[in-house]
């Protein structure tokens, strides 16, 4: 077992461990600040495909998030309401099941990434970063004008959303859920780095111009990893809209695209359970610097500096070293 | 005519006032080595470019095995049969040797859009990038990190990859670049057994490797190919002398 291993296996024990004791001592808000870290880490896991393992390095995925959240809070709305979606030229009604709901996000997070993807991946550097990040402010601007679904001020959901079998409403078991969700996804993301596609996208972001000399074409590679990628922090949305019951612009701002990578840098840019180590530590800040001083981020900023200059393996990289070859 | 695998017709590009190729026709034929010589700036990297793909020509056209290929992208050029070799090695450095040749071997595969399965376990490919290490004798650092590896160890990766490929025709850019006399030594037996696999385009500056292994060259001068012959027509050309030689010897 390498260092990394055990930092991994370290930091799942304890998102077991922490709501297990939270539940037994009846800490509903300590489970509830888990939720908020197992969501957001679902969320840098997919930008951690996209930036970690392709470098595209995108200030857009607030939009996928959005995307999530939005598509949960409209459905949602809808059935609540009992007002159809829309009566012509068939009927779609508002569900408030989440598999459904998890299944819309991803689908529409799946071709706004492919269309935002198309565009953006034609120019790299700089020009990409400004490109995704203008996606980012064009969906944060339309929800601010959709005074269908409360523009500004966004939308309310009374009840949390259903599952079969389980009792959402009960912290623990939402948690259980995010969890079970995040853990598909790490092994996922496990699975595909070593896979065929994970070897050549890794390839792409390192030597593009070897990936057209064997016949592979490296745009091609770094659009479905942005399409899964944004699948991914899509779902990351309606799960954080379902832990809030509430929806709004705020979801697409492009602070929070900022924040998503802040996790993953935090943690270590391409470290599989970076984004884990991130947003376990950012929630931690928040809470315990964000009860000291309104103003937390200006120490949530020395630490990034510190990261970025003396730990470029982030968090991950500061405990476990540097990563071993893939085999 | 029919051994002719590689061509370019009347291949020109300019940048600007610079003519960089201009009215350029060679041929590569099946079992020779053809090498691309002439000074600094004659146009060598923009002829490769151009028959590799990431540069299109002003005017003129590249076929490869009868083909028209001038209008493919790099990728295509690759899937059509086109294996190349940079002239600075562009291996993805943080990778294993044995990654960087299964990636040739994916490539040639084709498949590359697979997310479960370990590319590892894939023994097709495995056997193929093995195979391409052994030849070129890398396969006992095949889990060195190619940011490990000594320079001339990355020229003989970069040869691997190609192999791994199984192309129609070689193109490789300098492959003895900054390799000691040794290595290059090395490097000319081994291209001399590859002519028979496939043909070379062989751009190379080591004189002393062109005229061993050369059947055919084409020296290039300000864009224009001025004379093309075997080993002793391009020693006792006169123009040719004058030009590049001269300078050199």
């Amino acid at each position: 077992m390498t260092r990394e291993t055990t930092f991994n296996a370290v930091l799942l024990l304890g998102l077991i461990a922490v709501p297990t004791w939270a539940l037994i001592m009846d800490q509903p808000f300590t489970i509830t600040l888990a939720t908020r870290a197992v969501i957001l880490a679902l969320a840098a896991a997919g930008l951690n495909i996209a930036l970690g393992i392709g470098g595209l390095v995108s200030l857009g995925h607030a939009v996928f998030f959005g995307i999530g959240g939005y598509a949960m809070g409209i459905l949602a709305h809808h059935a609540q309401s009992y007002s159809p979606l829309m009566d012509w030229p068939f009927v779609i009604e508002g569900t408030k099941f989440m598999p459904v709901i998890w299944l819309v996000a991803s689908v529409v997070s799946a071709l706004a990434a492919l269309v935002i993807g198309i565009l953006s991946l034609r120019t790299t550097g700089a020009y990409f970063i400004m490109i995704t990040l203008a996606f980012g402010q064009m969906f944060y601007y339309f929800a601010i004008s959709w005074s269908a679904y409360g523009g500004e001020d966004g939308m309310s959901i009374y009840v949390r959303n259903d599952f079969p079998g389980l009792n959402t409403l009960a912290p623990i078991q939402f948690y259980g859920l995010c969890l079970a969700m995040l853990v598909i996804v790490l092994i996922f993301s496990a699975r595909l780095r070593k896979s065929p596609f994970g070897l050549a996208l890794n390839a792409a972001r390192q030597v593009p111009a070897r990936l057209d000399a064997v016949g592979l074409n490296p745009v091609r590679l770094k659009l479905v990893a942005f399409v899964i990628s944004g699948v991914i922090t899509g779902l990351a949305g309606a799960l954080f809209a379902d832990l809030n019951r509430f929806v709004s612009p705020t979801m697409f701002s492009w602070q929070f695209s900022g924040e998503i990578m802040v996790l993953v840098i935090l943690g270590g840019v391409g470290r599989l359970f970076g984004p884990v180590a991130g947003a376990v530590t950012f929630v931690a800040l928040e809470h315990f610097l964000g009860g000291l001083t309104e103003f937390w981020h200006i120490f949530l900023g020395v630490i990034l500096l510190a990261v970025v200059l003396f730990a470029r393996g982030g968090i991950t990289g500061l405990v476990a070293g540097k990563e071993a070859s893939h085999d | 005519m029919t051994d002719i695998v590689l061509r370019t017709d009347g291949i020109s590009k300019s940048f600007g006032a610079l003519t960089a190729s201009n009215d350029i026709s060679i041929d590569l034929r099946a079992g020779e080595i053809h090498a691309i010589i002439g000074p600094n700036g004659a146009g060598k990297s923009t002829l490769i470019a151009q028959i590799c793909g990431s540069l299109q020509p002003d005017a003129g056209k590249v076929e490869l095995m009868g083909r028209d290929v001038t209008g493919f992208s790099t990728d295509q050029r690759a899937r059509a049969g086109l294996g190349r070799t940079f002239q600075i090695s562009a291996l993805a450095m943080e990778d294993t040797v044995l990654q960087n040749a299964l990636l040739g071997a994916l490539g040639a595969s084709g498949r590359p859009w697979r997310f479960w399965a370990g590319v590892l376990g894939d023994t097709a490919l495995r056997a193929r990038a093995e195979e391409a290490l052994a030849r070129v004798g890398l396969d006992g650092v095949a889990s060195k990190r190619c940011a490990d590896l000594s320079h001339g160890q990355r020229r003989q990766l970069e040869v691997a990859v190609a192999l791994t490929l199984r192309p129609c025709a070689f193109v490789m850019d300098e492959p003895m670049a900054g390799l000691g006399a040794a290595g290059s030594k090395e490097m000319t037996t081994f291209l001399d057994g590859l002519r028979q696999e496939a043909p070379i385009l062989l751009v190379e500056h080591d004189m002393d490797a062109v005229f061993a292994l050369a059947d055919r060259i084409s020296v290039l001068v300000y864009g224009e190919v001025i004379a093309t012959g075997t080993v002793d027509q391009i020693r006792a050309d006169a123009r040719v002398r004058e030009a590049y030689l001269g300078e050199t010897t």
